[in-house]
């Protein structure tokens, strides 16, 4: 195998480039090295003006997404091996407005997740002096598979609906919503029903799964959804016919 | 200039931060509380957290029993005043926590399960899974969405503090997204901007962890203290640095030789058992085992990798339901970065650069000398770690001692003067020093990205796991150069938007004065203590150095280090004893 592999990395300044255009670097192919690792060698040893955001490197931060051949990656988790030898193609995440370089802005989101009321919401606060919450295996269960996302990005700029209709809350700020209507310990999801029930927060999405299918923490945003979507219909129902509350 | 003005301000918005925003927001929900981050909140390094939080909530367990094991932990350079108020904070700290939504591990009845961890005695570590910062920060993080007195500053890169009239009143800092330079005033300033393992080649810690809040308070005047005490956790992947946490031992993995022997038993940590011993053999304290890979690799009774000598993590006889449901993250880990799946196979591992013991002093309620100015978390030395500190402790301590400093500070703000005007003209200066040193600088002829190489390969070879005074002198004496190297530096970027060229050149000046801090306290501290090592003196001196190191910096730039006496209440110093005569003690 070659040891270069070749990378055409998309590239654009606002305060030069009308649109963005690619550019190609040369690195040391290394059987241990991630995207990211080329990414870095790239800043360090050719054009330290390369912009793309990282942290952790270890899949947990949720900072490095990017397309990479057009896939929604994480790039501290993609490996140069699995596309060598042949040329490896990196952009920004798709559906966002492009900042610079590989770096999207992400307010929107920031803006729609905490539209959500992403927090514990009691009717009556037990004093922490009196412990914990009880919660079981199986509550616990109910619900921490949606308490796994990292808010990497990817999955909206996987999702066709959200592409299309900016207005839609997109699948992570969903499946966090749903982390807390579904936690036992939670007293919130009347008060995140009339957020979540809009038509553009859940009934846009048209359940193409792709959310699901490049999360890399298996979120399974779609799941949350449907999931959703089942629950907000259920209580329209209750609302029509025990206009006096079903709860 | 822009200038916007608020009550209290935090620099970092990591675990310490967001704790210590909700804490100034329910004292006082009129404050107005800014959090300045370089990164979204929930991309700061608390996330990477694995393992656990101590804090004492089952009833075989008691206060004493966890402030003695952070205390001997810390061999004796622990503040025990500091250290009782940790353990008698720390659980309700995390009930806290608990309370706000955070997806703890739970027992079948419902209640809070623990672990065992490295140098506690009884099982005492709450657990989201092997996930537990990320869940903590992510928890605290929506957490402080609903307080309407917390505004964000997202991505923006502290450069300053401003000092005047003898007070901190606030930051210059840039915004990535535009390249804005402005004030941020305040009447108060929290540091929670973290450790700075960056300085090292060989670190778990993220790309962002490189001291920025140790510089800030260092050149402002306020004195750094105990920065020879750097933890190194003896289980990293080779290449990545990436953590395999202790947890993996504690469920009762085993770490052998290239004998397949668990060479621990060698070095006075006990005797090998089949099931987890606390406080004994791979349960021991990380500073020993770290040492004791260093005394394995001289016998030449290490494995060879491509990455130098490692040794070998043992999770297999564990199977793989355990692994799933105690370690998911270490699989996934170890699958995805190191092509080893731990159910099956070894797992190599090597020492790893992980946690800064030291940090900006400060009093038990967060303040440091120099009035206005605030830190907690790994920013900070309390000093609850001494000279070493004990795996799950460190988030405890964010909770414990960002709430404390929330507190501090909001006081602090409550009754404080009004800014002073002329912290405008320091801004300016500050812009101009920024635009004039890097964006408009076209005459510098030095890489940031090499001298950062060699300021990494010069903290490995002088101040690694066992030092000397000829390693050090060397160390301190190319550090020195590499700081004059630095005025020259030439960016390949010299545009406004998202300039992340600029941010490394930054980082690198705040990353060579907390080295030189370290290598200067290290040369001084002539003795072995906890993570410090001396070969030239491989005793503990409590004559001399039961002392806190505090270092300053001189008008030249250069350290100078003074000493503070540790703060004695109930446990005299004493041997650390790991293994067996420590369960026997524990029984009497």
């Amino acid at each position: 195998m070659a040891d270069t592999i070749k990378l055409e990395i998309s590239r654009y300044s606002p305060e030069t480039d009308a649109a963005p255009h690619f550019q190609s670097f040369e690195v040391p192919f290394r059987r241990d090295w991630v995207v990211l690792d080329a990414l870095n060698y790239i800043k360090d040893k050719q054009d330290g003006s390369l912009t793309y955001r990282w942290s952790c490197r270890m899949g947990i931060c949720g900072s490095c997404g990017m397309l990479v051949n057009g896939e929604p990656k994480l790039t501290c988790a993609t490996f140069l091996a699995d596309y060598a030898p042949a040329s490896i193609r990196v952009e920004p995440l798709r559906n966002f407005p492009i900042v610079r370089d590989l770096v999207i802005a992400m307010n929107d989101f920031m803006r729609k997740f905490q539209k959500m009321k992403p927090w514990l919401i009691r009717k009556e606060e037990k004093p922490v002096s009196e412990g914990e919450y009880l919660q079981t295996p199986e509550q616990l269960d109910a619900y921490k598979q949606f308490s796994m996302c990292i808010n990497c990005m990817l999955c909206y700029a996987a999702c066709p609906v959200y592409g299309l209709d900016p207005l839609f809350a997109g699948p992570a700020a969903i499946a966090l919503a749903q982390r807390y209507n579904l936690d036992s310990r939670d007293q919130g999801a009347k008060d995140r029903f009339p957020v979540l029930s809009q038509h553009d927060a859940i009934w846009g999405c048209t359940f193409v799964g792709e959310c699901t299918r490049v999360c890399p923490k298996h979120v399974d945003p779609a799941g949350a959804i449907q999931q959703y979507k089942l629950t907000a219909a259920l209580d329209w129902v209750k609302s029509v016919v025990m206009p006096w509350g079903g709860k | 200039m822009d200038v916007t003005t608020h009550d209290v301000l935090l620099v970092g918005g990591g675990g310490a931060g967001l704790r210590a925003a909700i804490a100034v927001s329910e004292l006082n929900p009129n404050l107005k509380i800014a959090v300045v981050s370089k990164v979204y909140p929930m991309r700061s390094h608390t996330v990477s957290a694995e393992g656990g939080a101590a804090g004492v909530i089952k009833s075989d367990d008691s206060l004493d029993e966890h402030a003695y094991d952070t205390i001997s932990g810390g061999d004796w350079l622990c503040d025990q005043d500091a250290v009782e108020a940790f353990v008698n904070e720390a659980p309700q700290e995390l009930l806290q926590l608990e309370h706000w939504g955070c997806p703890w591990s739970r027992q079948d009845d419902g209640h809070i399960a623990v672990r065992p961890f490295g140098g506690m005695k009884k099982m005492r570590t709450w657990f989201a899974a092997d996930k537990t910062g990320f869940h903590m920060l992510h928890t605290l993080f929506q957490t402080t969405m609903k307080y309407n007195s917390i505004f964000r500053y997202d991505e923006w890169f502290v450069t300053k503090l401003l000092v005047d009239d003898g007070r901190v009143q606030g930051v210059v800092a840039i915004e990535l997204m535009s390249g804005k330079i402005q004030a941020i005033t305040a009447k108060s300033v929290i540091l929670c901007a973290g450790g700075c393992g960056r300085v090292f080649p060989f670190t778990t810690n993220a790309s962002i962890k490189t001291g920025d809040g140790m510089g800030l308070a260092y050149r402002a005047g306020a004195p750094l203290k105990d920065m020879e005490f750097i933890q190194y956790h003896p289980t990293g992947l080779p290449f990545t640095g990436i953590l395999i946490t202790e947890a993996a031992r504690a469920e009762g993995g085993y770490l052998v030789n290239k004998d397949g022997y668990r060479y621990l038993q060698d070095y006075n940590l006990g005797t090998p058992t089949a099931k987890p011993v606390l406080r004994s053999m791979e349960l021991g304290p990380r500073d020993r085992l770290s040492q004791a890979f260093v005394k394995e690799q001289e016998k030449g009774r290490t494995i060879d990798g491509p990455y130098g000598p490692v040794v070998h993590l043992d999770l297999r006889h564990l199977g793989e339901k355990l692994i799933n449901a105690k370690l998911p993250f270490v699989r996934e880990l170890c699958t995805k970065y190191q092509n080893v799946d731990p159910v099956h196979e070894l797992i190599p591992v090597r020492p790893v650069i992980h946690y800064m013991m030291g940090g900006v002093s400060t009093d038990i309620n967060g303040a440091t000398p120099l009035p206005g100015l605030f830190a907690a978390g790994e920013v900070a030395c309390v000093s609850i770690n001494g000279a070493n500190r004990l795996g799950s402790n460190s988030l405890p301590e964010l909770l414990v001692f960002g709430a404390r400093a929330g507190k501090a500070a909001a006081e602090f703000a409550s009754s404080a003067k009004p800014i002073s005007n002329s912290i405008l003209a320091q801004a300016f200066d500050e812009q101009r020093r920024i635009e004039n040193q890097f964006l408009r600088n076209t005459t510098g002829r030095e890489r940031t990205s090499t001298i950062r190489e060699e300021m990494q390969q010069t903290m490995e070879t002088s101040a690694g796991i066992y030092r000397t005074e000829s390693s050090l002198a060397a160390g301190a004496k190319t550090l020195r150069h590499l700081q004059e190297r630095s005025d020259n530096l030439a960016l390949d970027d010299h545009s406004l938007t998202f300039n992340t060229d600029l941010v490394a050149a930054l980082e690198l000046s705040f990353m060579l004065d907390v080295a030189e801090s370290m290598v200067q306290s290290a040369l001084q501290r002539t003795e072995s203590r906890g993570a410090h090592q001396r070969t030239d003196f491989p005793k503990r001196n409590d004559e001399k150095f039961l002392a806190h190191s505090v270092v300053f910096r001189a008008a030249d730039g250069r350290p100078r280090v003074e000493y503070l006496p540790v703060r004695i209440t109930r446990w005299p110093p004493g041997e650390r004893v790991y293994g067996q005569p420590a369960q026997k003690a524990s029984a009497s």
